[in-house]
């Protein structure tokens, strides 16, 4: 059969699917429970009780189905071996905490945790706050924005072209030599420049997430009252303070949120690295070599072992994010 | 503590004039009411004097000061907000000290004029408390509280009650006429639409046109109910609002003056028309509550059938079929009357309590 019209069968069959679910479900479950009869009031309410969890039976399902069961899955083969056959215990975990390749990713990912989200939501809220006072403010908050709509591997190749080096006697291509060359400078292999490599590539990811931040800072900062503004401008405060103490505090749940969001982001990274540099010349990230262990070399039980870190170091910040989040809501 | 001269004060947004010819001289120590319909630019107004709006025409003095050009914190004046616009981040304490910690006032100072406000204010036991754990009245107070520590020449209100509920409204109004009372040397500009408000707080009362503008009249608050200069002010001055009654002169004498009203009636006015020929049109106003019924003998002023009447125990709101074109005719009877749907009424109305406006609505008083 033709692909096409599979796909379009499937996608027809499983909405189909869908609604009888829903609309069969709940036929059900109102023939149990009748809202009529001497029980009509107790039947109402325990039908009430149940349908929620009817409804979201699936969802739950198919949620533990890919993402709670992995995480099993994850658990039992970081204590496997490389033919995934035989329990070795901590052994990889072991392998992990001695591993040189390993402490340099956890250390980039704490430069990048540190980096990225500090300057993503400072240079998000230093554009919502200046584009709100201008009149092109809205076509520069475009502008800032798109790169967010751009994947982290198509970013990552337009950036290549910034960073790119040919060689000493070449032309230049990339626009970074070709400014520093025009200056008078050597062009150098930019990606290749321990320490600096790593602040180029985060680089990438800021530009990207600066958007991000702005859009909900700048959001936050259009719905503080105007008039508590007025009364600090009446109280002698600059704007500067104004800025400062009257604005800042009471968007700081908003930049909680903006932070942690792009934290558990950068814990994520792993497009970036893999197509700038595969994590050579010292800017191996945690996702990164987890590919690299699993896929690469073969070792699915070191790679689960890479896995679980990431997601321990993201529990946490995930769990105060989404606190912050109901917070912001309540 | 200072006094306010507004000269020839204008706004406009483009060609969009808000306000105009707006001369106001206001004395240290007054509580100035604004008072107007919506859209009349009352509020325009008091932001203007704050220096939150750009003023467009004319000067404005603070003691004697010109203040256009002067950044609203160095006007020597405090506004409290409508919203409150208390600081949602702050602490009672912190919302009252934020202005005196931007002028970089020593600590014990601010200290001692915050809890001296807090004192006078009963909010001595919230000091700690944010704003969200406050009840409305008491984050009117702390907005009130942040005004005063600043002890600022002019105090500004803006429609400071709005927020709250009736019988709250009450008790603030009153804590808003003693707190006056014991700072009988500050100046204050309060802008409002209730005109009880504005009755019972103001030395003098502005009343703004929406339609022209203009200031329709400044006075106090008695002038403004006993003498209005105009039907504007007539009309918008007390509830329900004043009878307008057509009608023509028949004879002008020169300290009274008769009319023929249109609807039937005849009324004597004691003000002057003099010049005038008889058969010129004329509008006669009556309070409401200043109808009574029309015993035999007296001049009757209008007569008509009731169409409605509300009966509120201490008065009897009667409403009289409207004639084409005019509002209708309404009369306070003092007490529980025996009217219902349909009776005949006779009124009348003691002549001093007349107003009689020419065509153009302009009071024959001020002639």
């Amino acid at each position: 059969m033709n692909p096409i019209i599979l796909a379009l069968v499937t996608v027809v069959l499983g909405v189909i699917a869908c609604v009888t679910y829903f609309f069969g479900s709940n036929w059900v479950l109102d023939r149990i429970y009748p809202d009529t009869g001497p029980n009509a009031g107790r039947n109402i309410n325990r039908a009430n009780a149940v349908r929620p969890w009817l409804f979201m039976l699936p969802a739950i399902a198919i949620l533990g189905l890919y993402l709670v069961y992995p995480v099993f899955n994850s658990i039992w083969l970081s204590m496997m071996d490389r033919s995934r056959e035989n329990f070795v215990g901590l052994e990889n975990y072991r392998w992990m905490i001695a591993d040189d390749k390993f402490q340099e990713s956890l250390f980039n990912n704490a430069m990048w945790l540190i980096i990225v989200p500090a300057m993503s939501t400072l240079f998000g809220l230093i554009a919502a706050g200046l584009t709100d006072r201008i009149w092109w403010g809205n076509i520069a908050k475009s502008l800032i924005f798109m790169p967010m709509a751009i994947s982290f591997v198509g970013a990552s190749v337009i950036w290549k072209f910034i960073y790119d080096y040919r060689g000493e006697d070449q032309t230049q291509i990339g626009l970074l030599n070709s400014i520093v060359t025009s200056l008078g400078g050597d062009p150098q292999a930019w990606i290749t420049i321990p320490f600096w490599n790593d602040i180029f590539l985060m680089v990438i990811l800021i530009w990207i997430q600066t958007g991000f931040a702005m859009v909900i800072l700048s959001a936050a900062l259009r719905g503080i009252p105007e008039e508590t503004i007025e009364a600090a401008v009446l109280d002698g405060a600059g704007p500067l303070t104004v800025f400062f103490k009257i604005k800042i505090p009471q968007i700081a749940g908003t930049i909680a949120v903006v932070w942690t969001t792009i934290t558990i982001l950068v814990l994520k990274v792993f497009d970036i690295v893999f197509a700038m540099t595969n994590g050579e010349w010292g800017t191996q990230v945690l996702a990164n070599y987890m590919y690299r262990m699993t896929f690469i070399d073969g070792h699915a039980g070191r790679g689960s072992a890479i896995a679980l870190t990431i997601m321990v170091l993201v529990i946490p910040i995930m769990i105060w994010n989404i606190r912050n989040a109901l917070k912001e809501n309540a | 503590m200072a006094s306010l001269l507004l000269q020839n004060i204008a706004k406009s947004y483009g060609t969009v004039e808000v306000l105009k010819d707006i001369d106001l001289d206001i004395e240290q120590g007054e509580l100035i009411v604004f008072v107007g319909p919506s859209g009349c630019g009352k509020s325009t107004l008091l932001r203007m004097i704050a220096g939150l709006e750009k003023i467009t025409g004319g000067d404005l003095y603070i003691d004697g000061e010109r203040m256009n050009d002067t950044p609203p914190s160095k006007r020597g004046i405090a506004m409290v907000f409508q919203s409150y616009a208390l600081y949602p981040h702050m602490t009672v304490y912190d919302n009252m000290a934020f202005a005196l910690k931007v002028a970089k006032m020593p600590k014990a100072e601010i200290d001692q004029r915050v809890r001296n406000a807090g004192k006078i204010l009963q909010l001595t036991d919230y000091l700690d408390r944010l704003p969200k754990a406050l009840s409305g009245g008491q984050r009117q107070r702390v907005a009130i509280g942040r005004s005063i520590v600043r002890d600022p020449k002019v105090y500004l209100f803006d429609e400071p009650l709005s927020n709250l509920d009736a019988a709250l409204r009450v008790d603030t109004r009153i804590e808003i006429a003693q707190l006056k009372e014991n700072m009988p040397e500050s100046t204050m500009i309060y802008v409002t639409h209730d005109q009880v408000e504005a009755m019972t707080l103001a030395t003098r009362i502005v009343v703004l046109n929406n339609k022209t503008h203009t200031i329709a009249q400044f006075g106090t608050p008695l002038d403004l109910y006993q003498r209005p200069e105009n039907t504007f002010v007539a009309q918008f001055i007390g509830s329900p609002k004043m009878n307008l009654l057509p009608g023509t002169i028949s004879a002008a004498q020169d300290t009274t003056t008769t009319i023929d009203v249109t609807a039937g009636g005849v009324a004597t006015v004691p003000v002057s028309a003099a010049g005038l020929p008889s058969g010129t049109e004329v509008q006669l106003g009556v309070r409401p509550e200043d109808f009574v019924v029309a015993q035999p003998g007296d001049a009757v002023i209008f007569e008509g059938q009731a169409s409605y009447t509300e009966k509120l125990g201490e008065v009897t709101v009667v409403y009289f079929t409207p004639r084409d074109g005019e509002d209708s005719v309404i009369a306070k009877i003092p007490g529980i009357a025996d009217v219902s749907k349909g009776t005949q009424l006779s009124l009348t109305a003691s002549p001093d309590k007349l107003h009689l406006f020419d065509a153009s609505g302009h009071s024959f008083f001020y002639k």
